[in-house]
């Protein structure tokens, strides 16, 4: 390469840099427009971190807006990251290093990893930064200085009474589409509903992981189905994975006879019921959960008073098919509360 | 240009500051100084030595990992195993000290010869079958990624002792705080930039990378060397791994998972060209940086996450951009 060439290639790239940098302040002016809205100019006003897992899944988008519309009400200021995929503990790491180095009065994280997030929290912990985890426990709990989150078992016992009392006089051969090994919000839920139908992991005829993905929803529909062709009842994870099981139920003509139930409440999963699809499902709030949050920072900035222990933030049972004894609201009242 | 219209001064030997405007890694290095100038603009808490000091410690893993990735690169080769083997060897390092009861450094060894065992398998059939590169570590990040599901038992390693995590301690240095484990990257960066560009073993890479057939016919054991090259690599993802237990303080068995892709970035950012023979180790230090600044920049900003993988995007591209067109002027 001739020396001009690479004088100019040197230019050029630093050129390309300099394009980049007018597009930061784009992005910048799109993307934190909300934030410095609510804040000012942010000198003075109170930073509360919001760590999601992921930036795309729709739960954690409306956890965000939530926390947004309550850091404008608290004049607070509201930064957000996430990691790159749900399980990215790395990620979140990085970002609340950052945030603590920020300034931030206190960080709202979901775990992507509930025990390997522990020693970062305990870093900003002793930098005198309030960690609340939402959604997701760490393990341990008190690793924490408090959890606002949906009780998981509770989510999973409504779905399980329901089922168990929409199955009243026939045989109920179950079919569990559970997340992923060892992730403690599939374990609590799938465990919640085996007691609230009162069954255990024996009665179960297939159990599959889904990841809470629809399309491996669908696919370990179909092969429980091979399996057990009477399958009946069908707990899933969450609404994508029950939507798979739906199809895969469908192709083979069995949609009408056999019953699935669901725990989120997004809005999609709640038209789902609205629709007939899914019988019934357990609806968490997650714009409550970063609400709650943003205001117990607030609180923490201004008293020094630090938020403690568990915070439920509820769940309502959501279905238009309702079971005497059992306490649920229609879909009216899920689609006016539905997230997504 | 012909000789004829050439200036006289053209035909002098380059001055200092010419060859500084002209070497590889000068456009990475404007376009990080860049980028840092405009965050010190935006942000109050950037320009501060706990800040650098943190970012380095951010980029570390990545950076380790992107030293193997550049060595590779710089052969034509590519390795999209390597976030993967990396997860492979914490999972056995935490495994082997924290409930193998092995003593912490000789679980430290064997993580790291066990890494390295996963660049010579991948350097034997790139080599010897021979197979492209892409292909083989694909295949391998699969076998990887599925071997640490399957040790960990999809468990995180918690309670790891005291060695483990040394090299995530730091030591004041004026106000400072500085990691034990960015020093050991930074000696790494060091060590290898001196390895390609001032022995004949470098010479060698490079001329590997140009082109195969001509080095083998200027007597390099191509063979030997391209095996080689790959083992370094996987033994430099060990020491990646170390790194990151101690940065995180467990064993994680889903970290690394965009690891492998961040390292190309890296690389690339820094001018290290896809098509081998062209680029440095320096470069992609710099590469790292330039993430690890956009990433730690904007997050201060408090600029959502989502636009960070945009610009990382676009950097990628405007940099493989520059290459290409470079290339078609060389010709």
């Amino acid at each position: 390469m001739s020396r001009t060439s690479r004088l100019s290639t040197s230019l050029l790239r630093a050129a390309a840099v300099t394009g980049v940098a007018a597009l930061t302040l784009t992005a910048c002016g799109s993307g934190s427009g909300s934030d410095s809205a609510s804040s000012g100019s942010g000198s003075g006003s109170v930073k509360v971190g919001l760590i999601t897992k992921t930036d795309t899944n729709p739960f954690f988008v409306k956890m965000k807006e939530g926390a947004e519309q309550a850091a404008k009400e608290n004049g607070a200021q509201l930064v957000t990251a996430a990691g790159k995929f749900d399980g990215d503990n790395a990620g979140q790491v990085t970002a609340m290093e950052n945030m603590v180095a920020s300034g931030v009065k206190g960080i709202l994280i979901t775990p992507s990893d509930s025990k390997a997030i522990v020693p970062a929290i305990a870093k900003a912990r002793a930098k005198g930064v309030l960690v609340i985890a939402l959604d997701t426990p760490t393990e341990p709990e008190s690793a924490v200085d408090a959890l606002f989150a949906t009780d998981n078992l509770k989510a999973g016992q409504l779905i399980g009474e329901y089922a168990k009392a929409a199955m009243t006089g026939k045989t109920a051969k179950i079919a569990t589409l559970d997340l992923a090994p060892g992730v403690s919000v599939g374990v609590q839920r799938h465990d919640g509903f085996l007691k609230g139908f009162g069954a255990t992991d024996k009665d179960v005829v297939c159990a599959q992981d889904t990841g809470g993905d629809q399309a491996k929803g669908q696919t370990a529909m179909e092969n429980c189905l091979q399996k057990e062709p009477d399958i009946n009842v069908v707990y899933t994870i969450n609404e994508p994975a029950a939507l798979g099981a739906y199809t895969a139920l469908k192709a083979k003509g069995r949609e009408k006879d056999v019953l699935i139930v669901s725990v989120d409440g997004g809005c999609t999963g709640t038209r789902a019921v609205k629709d007939g699809k899914i019988a019934a499902t357990s609806q968490q709030y997650p714009l409550k959960m970063a609400a709650e949050g943003v205001k117990a920072v607030v609180t923490y900035a201004k008293d020094g008073k630090k938020a403690s222990g568990y915070t439920d933030t509820g769940v309502t049972l959501i279905t238009d098919k309702a079971q005497t004894g059992v306490d649920s609201k229609d879909t009216a009242f899920g689609l006016e509360n539905c997230w997504g | 240009m012909t000789a004829t219209t050439t200036p006289y001064a053209e035909l002098k030997a380059p001055t200092t500051a010419r060859r500084l405007l002209t070497a590889p890694t000068t456009g990475p290095l404007v376009a990080l100084l860049l980028a840092c100038a405009f965050f010190s603009f935006s942000t109050d808490q950037f320009l501060t030595g706990g800040n650098f000091s943190l970012i380095v410690q951010q980029v570390m893993v990545v950076g380790t990992l992107a030293i193997g990735q550049t060595l590779i690169i710089l052969t034509a080769g590519i390795d999209l195993s390597c976030g993967a083997v990396m997860a492979f060897g914490s999972i056995v390092i935490a495994k082997m000290a924290a409930q193998g009861s092995l003593p912490p450094l000789v679980a430290i060894a064997l993580g790291i010869a066990v890494c390295g065992g996963f660049g010579l398998v991948n350097g034997l059939l790139v080599q010897k079958i021979p197979l492209p590169p892409f292909i083989v570590t694909l295949g391998m990040l699969n076998v990887a990624f599925a071997l640490t599901h399957i040790y960990s038992e999809e468990q995180t390693v918690t309670s790891l002792p005291a060695p483990l995590t040394a090299l995530g301690e730091t030591f004041p240095l004026g106000h400072t705080d500085i990691t034990y484990g960015s020093l050991v990257t930074i000696a790494l960066f060091l060590a290898f930039a001196y390895a390609l560009s001032g022995t004949g073993w470098g010479r060698h890479v490079y001329a590997l990378g140009n082109s195969q057939e001509a080095a083998r016919l200027n007597g390099i054991r191509t063979s030997r060397l391209t095996i080689g090259i790959y083992s370094v690599a996987g033994l430099l993802y060990g020491v990646a791994a170390l790194l990151l237990i101690s940065r995180t303080g467990v064993g994680d068995p889903q970290a690394g998972q965009t690891d492998n892709l961040d390292s190309i970035t890296a690389v690339v950012l820094g001018g290290t060209s896809l098509f081998g023979g062209r680029g440095s180790v320096l470069g992609t230090f710099i590469g790292v940086l330039i993430v690890g600044v956009f990433r730690n920049g904007l997050q201060l900003m408090g600029v959502a996450s989502i636009y960070q993988t945009l610009i990382t995007g676009v950097l990628v591209i405007l940099a493989v951009t520059v290459d290409q067109i470079s290339r078609k002027k060389a010709r």
